[in-house]
């Protein structure tokens, strides 16, 4: 099972979404920005960092690299297709998930192990949670601040394509932010297409996949997490099913 | 050489957290009496030859597909300049 990592200039978590994919039990595979070839992949992991500096917009220039013409046709064609924060921002601006990312309200950088709820066990990548099912995931970014119109927000809602909302019990966070770090529109972390192959979220679950370097699972003791594997062996399984 | 100067804004619905930051600056340094501030972009395209019809169309499409993102941002002032012409407005 080979699933793709793409690296564009300025990722930062591409090694650690590979890893994850290792973890999960699947075959990592570097994609490259420049090339136009998904390498016969199954899946496919935008990852988290600064693509293009974000330069003019967050996931604005990345959206026209070589490689996103064939991750947006896959994509269309059912490819289970992953965003991570910048690879969130990413699957925005190319307009396979509605809305776009603002800067944070609170206007700071805002780095904590992230509680969700998780709202959709349908999608490709959540299949291994239960619905209502809260896990913690480190969460870092800016940018996060997740804003679309009324009529997209009602569509998602009634959709129920809202995939993971923000949850309370984060151990520190600028007043006002306590449960949702950014300010995003109905505390939305991720969200996904009608399909259902295409998910994107703020937060990292690759951070989260391996015991001794994860976020800190109360009562479980320090950097023990692993609530954010499930998304890569939920991938796993819909992709042997 | 023509050129065409794009302003790019958040839509007013949109929160515009980097104002506001502008905002909340400017009476620290003694600037009064502004209650509001929205930060947007001004992009200046020099063009090759001259701004016809067609040239301007497809500036104003990269304008609304490239420049902005039509969900948090409006295209609110798409204007030529030409340089040569009007060498008294260069101060």
């Amino acid at each position: 099972m080979r699933i793709g990592v793409v690296t564009f200039p300025g990722t930062l978590d591409d090694r650690d979404a590979l890893r994850a994919v290792r973890i999960a039990g699947a075959e990592p595979v570097a994609l490259w920005h420049g090339e136009d070839d998904l390498l016969d992949v199954e899946a496919i992991v935008l990852p988290g960092g600064f693509s293009y500096g974000d330069y003019l917009r967050a996931g604005a220039i990345s959206r026209f690299a070589p490689v996103m013409g064939k991750v947006v046709d896959a994509a269309k064609g059912g490819m289970p297709v992953l965003g991570i924060c910048n690879g969130f921002q990413v699957l925005c601006e190319t307009h396979l998930l509605p809305g776009a990312m603002i800067k944070n309200a609170h206007r700071s950088f805002l780095c904590r192990d992230q509680p969700l709820t998780v709202e959709n066990t349908r999608t490709a990548w959540t299949t291994d949670y239960e619905q209502g099912q809260v896990i913690r995931v480190p969460l870092k970014n800016q940018d996060g601040q997740y804003v679309a119109d009324e009529r997209t927000l009602a569509e998602l809602e009634a959709e129920g394509r809202v995939v993971f909302r923000y949850a309370a019990g984060a151990t520190h966070g600028p007043a006002g932010f306590e449960a949702n770090p950014n300010g995003s529109r109905h505390d939305i972390a991720g969200i996904t297409n009608a399909e259902g192959n295409v998910v994107g979220l703020m937060p990292h679950p690759e951070h989260a996949v391996e015991a001794g370097f994860g976020p800190d699972e109360p009562g479980a003791g320090t950097r023990t997490g692993t609530d954010g594997l499930g998304l890569f062996s939920s991938v796993l399984r819909s992709l042997v099913a | 050489m023509p050129r065409v100067v794009v302003h790019v804004m958040p839509k007013p619905e949109i929160l515009d957290p980097q104002g506001k930051a502008v905002a909340a600056a400017l009476p620290r340094l003694g600037f009064e009496g502004i209650s509001s501030v929205r930060q947007g972009k001004r992009f200046e395209l020099e063009v090759d030859g001259e701004v016809t019809d067609e040239v301007l169309a497809s500036l104003r499409e990269a304008a609304t597909t490239l420049l902005s993102n039509p969900v948090i941002e409006d295209v609110v002032a798409l204007e030529v300049e030409d340089l040569q012409a009007a060498p008294e407005a260069q101060a």
